[in-house]
C-alpha cells in the first residue's frame, strides 16, 4: 500500500502497547496501596497521580523536557547508564507516556480494588489464603474488569498523545515520529491525502480494539453475573 | 475438645471488650447478647481479623496471640473456619471451585469431599455460581467451604440472622448435622436463644463487653437475674432426656430425666436414647395440689426455687427444680399472690406443650 506512513503507525502501537504493559505493573502496587491505605498523604498521593488529567500537555512536556535533558534529574541518570540522551529518543517517549497515562491505569485499578471489598478478602483469609495467595486467586480475577478498563484507557490515551510527544519527541522518523505528530505535519503541509489515510488507519484501528475488548467485557460480565 | 484461654482488651471508639476466660470448648458454645455487646468483636478477635489492644490467646497448646511477648499468628494460620452473616462466597468461582479454594489451603486435612457435600445437601448446586444461589443456600456452601478448610475452632457469626429469614428453619437442621457429624468446637453468636437452646452446650452471655455469665446451657437457661435470657418471649429451659418406652397403641413416647417423666405425642427415637426438651416458661402452667381430672398428662413435681417479680410487668418468673432440672415457668403476678408461692415450697408444674429441642 502506497502513501502510508506504516513506519509510524507501527511504532504508535509499539508506543502503546510498551506503555500499557509497563503501566499495568506498576499501577497495580500503586493502585493496591491508594485503594486501601490510611495513612493523611495519600491523597497527596492521589493528586499527584491524578495531575495529568487536568495539566495541559505542553505544560507537563515542558517540564518533562526539562528533567529528561542531559543536565536534567533523569536525564543525566540515563546519560550515564545507557550512555544515550532520553530526551528525543524512544525510551524518552516511553517514559513520558507512562507518566502522562499513570491516571488512566490508576484509577480503574483503584476502583477495581476497592470494589472487591475486605469481606472476601477475610474469608479468603480464614481459608488459609496468605495475603499473596489472596492477591492472586481473588483480587486479580475480581478486579479483571479493571484490568480490561485500564489497558483500553491506557492504550488509546496513548495512541493519541500528541503535546507531549512534540514537547520531548520531536519528529524522527522510526523514533519519536507517531502518527499524530506525521498527520499534523501532513496536514501542515497541505498533504491532505496522507492525512487522510493516516487519520482513517487510526480510526479504524481505535474502533476494532475498544469493539473487541467491549465485546469480550459484555462475555465475561454475562458469565459472572452482576457486579463482578 | 479445645482449651481455650482468653484475655483480651481491645478499644474501639466508645466500645470496649475486655473478657478473661478459660472455655473448655466441648461441643458448641453459644454467645448471646444485646447489640453492641461485643458477640461479633469477640469473634473476630479469635478469627485474627482485629487485633485487641493488650491480650493473649491460646488454643490448646498453640498460641495465636501474645501482645506483650509481640506473637500475632495471622488469619491464615489460625485454622479456623469462619462463617459470616453475609456468606461472602467468591462469586468468580462455582460452589466446587469455592469448596476447593478451601480444600487446598487445608494441607491434605481436608474431610473427605463427598461427605461435606453430602451433609449439607449441596449434589445439585455444585456447578452453580454464587449470585445464582438463594441465601439458604448460599449460607449451606459458606458452612461447607469453612469445614473444608479443617479448621481447629468453627466461628458462626449469626449464620441465620441474615436479610431473608425464610430460610431460617431450612438451615437449622443443616447446621445440626454438622455439628453432630464433623465435632468441631464451635463458637456460635446468635441473635435468638432458640437456635442455641437447640445447638449449644455451653453459653456465655455477654453484656458491654464484659461477661454476664457463662456455664453449661440449661444453667444459664434458668437464671433469672440475665435480661438476656429473661427479657425474651422465647425464655425457657432445655432438659436432656432419655427415651424411656413407646406406647403404640395411643402413639406416645414416655420420656424421664431424674425422677421425673414426661410423654410426648408420636413415637420419637429409640429407648435410650437421649433427646432435648425445650419447655417454654410461658407453656408452664403451676398447681399447689394435683390436678384431678384434666386432660393435660404431663404433669411434674417441683420445688420452687426462686421468684422473680418486676412490678412494671404483669408476669413473674419462678424458677423450679424437678428431676434435677431447673425449669423456668413464668405466671401472672396476680396468679403468684393468689397462689400465695413462696420460695422452697412444693408444687405441680403443668406441661401444656414439650417441644423437642433437637431431634
Amino acid at each position: 500500500m502506497i502513501g502510508i506512513e506504516w513506519q509510524a503507525v507501527a511504532l504508535t502501537a509499539q508506543l502503546a502497547g510498551v506503555t500499557t504493559a509497563i503501566l499495568l505493573l506498576l499501577a497495580t502496587p500503586l493502585a493496591w496501596w491508594l485503594a486501601h491505605s490510611t495513612r493523611p498523604w495519600a491523597g497527596w498521593v492521589e493528586a499527584l497521580v491524578a495531575l495529568p488529567l487536568v495539566l495541559p500537555p505542553t505544560v507537563m512536556g515542558f517540564y518533562l523536557l526539562l528533567w529528561f535533558a542531559p543536565d536534567g534529574g533523569l536525564g543525566a541518570l540515563w546519560l550515564e547508564v545507557t550512555g544515550q540522551p532520553l530526551n528525543f529518543s524512544f525510551a524518552g517517549l516511553v517514559v513520558a507516556s507512562v507518566i502522562y497515562s499513570l491516571p488512566f491505569a490508576t484509577q480503574p485499578l483503584q476502583a477495581a480494588f476497592a470494589g472487591v471489598g475486605p469481606g472476601i478478602l477475610e474469608a479468603g483469609a480464614t481459608l488459609g489464603a496468605s495475603p499473596s495467595d489472596r492477591f492472586l486467586r481473588l483480587v486479580l480475577p475480581l478486579s479483571r474488569r479493571g484490568y480490561i478498563t485500564a489497558a483500553v484507557l491506557t492504550f488509546a490515551h496513548t495512541l493519541g498523545e500528541f503535546g507531549v510527544v512534540l514537547m520531548i519527541g520531536g519528529n524522527i522518523p522510526g523514533e519519536t515520529r507517531v502518527v499524530s505528530v506525521a498527520l499534523y505535519e501532513a496536514v501542515e503541509t497541505l498533504d491532505y491525502g496522507s492525512a487522510h489515510r493516516l487519520a482513517a488507519v487510526l480510526l479504524g484501528f481505535s474502533f476494532t480494539v475498544l469493539l473487541l475488548v467491549y465485546g469480550l467485557n459484555r462475555r465475561l460480565s454475562f458469565r459472572l453475573g452482576p457486579g463482578v | 475438645m479445645a482449651a481455650i484461654k482468653l484475655d483480651l482488651a481491645m478499644t474501639l471508639g466508645d466500645f470496649s471488650l475486655e473478657l478473661s476466660e478459660q472455655l473448655q470448648i466441648d461441643g458448641v458454645l453459644g454467645v448471646v447478647g444485646s447489640n453492641g455487646a461485643g458477640k461479633t468483636s469477640l469473634l473476630r478477635l479469635l478469627a485474627g481479623l482485629d487485633q485487641p489492644r493488650r491480650g493473649r490467646i491460646d488454643i490448646g497448646d498453640h498460641c495465636w496471640l501474645d501482645t506483650e511477648a509481640g506473637i500475632v499468628v495471622p488469619t491464615h494460620k489460625r485454622r479456623v473456619g469462619m462463617v459470616f452473616q453475609d456468606a461472602r462466597l467468591f462469586p468468580h468461582l462455582n460452589v466446587t471451585e469455592n469448596l476447593d479454594f478451601a480444600a487446598q489451603r487445608a494441607g491434605g486435612s481436608a474431610p473427605a469431599w463427598g461427605e461435606v457435600v453430602q451433609t449439607l445437601g449441596l449434589e445439585t448446586l455444585l456447578q452453580r455460581r454464587p449470585t445464582g444461589l438463594s441465601g439458604g443456600e448460599q449460607q449451606r456452601v459458606a458452612l461447607a467451604r469453612a469445614l473444608m478448610s479443617a479448621p481447629q475452632l468453627l466461628l458462626l457469626d449469626e449464620p441465620l440472622s441474615a436479610a431473608d429469614r425464610g430460610y431460617r428453619d431450612e438451615l437449622l437442621p443443616y447446621l445440626r448435622r454438622v455439628i453432630r457429624r464433623f465435632q468441631i468446637p464451635t463458637v456460635y453468636v446468635a441473635h435468638t436463644l432458640d437456635e442455641l437452646a437447640q445447638l449449644a452446650d455451653q453459653l456465655l452471655v455477654l453484656r458491654d463487653g464484659r461477661r454476664a455469665a457463662v456455664g453449661p446451657i440449661a444453667h444459664i437457661l434458668a437464671r433469672l437475674d440475665l435480661p438476656e435470657v429473661s427479657g425474651r418471649d422465647e425464655v425457657g429451659s432445655v432438659i436432656d432426656a432419655v427415651v424411656r418406652d413407646h406406647d403404640p397403641a395411643y402413639l406416645l413416647t414416655q420420656l424421664a430425666f431424674g425422677d421425673q417423666t414426661v410423654s410426648m405425642t408420636g413415637l420419637i427415637g429409640q429407648p435410650g436414647d437421649r433427646l432435648r426438651l425445650r419447655l417454654y416458661a410461658t407453656d408452664i402452667a403451676l398447681a399447689t395440689e394435683k390436678p384431678e381430672a384434666i386432660s393435660i398428662r404431663n404433669i411434674l413435681s417441683a420445688s420452687v426455687q426462686a421468684i422473680r417479680v418486676d412490678p412494671g410487668s404483669p408476669s413473674a418468673d419462678v424458677l423450679l427444680t424437678s428431676g434435677g432440672y431447673a425449669v423456668r415457668a413464668r405466671v401472672t403476678r396476680a396468679s403468684l399472690d393468689e397462689l400465695g408461692l413462696v420460695e422452697g415450697q412444693s408444687v405441680f408444674a403443668l406441661l401444656k406443650a414439650v417441644s423437642l429441642a433437637s431431634d
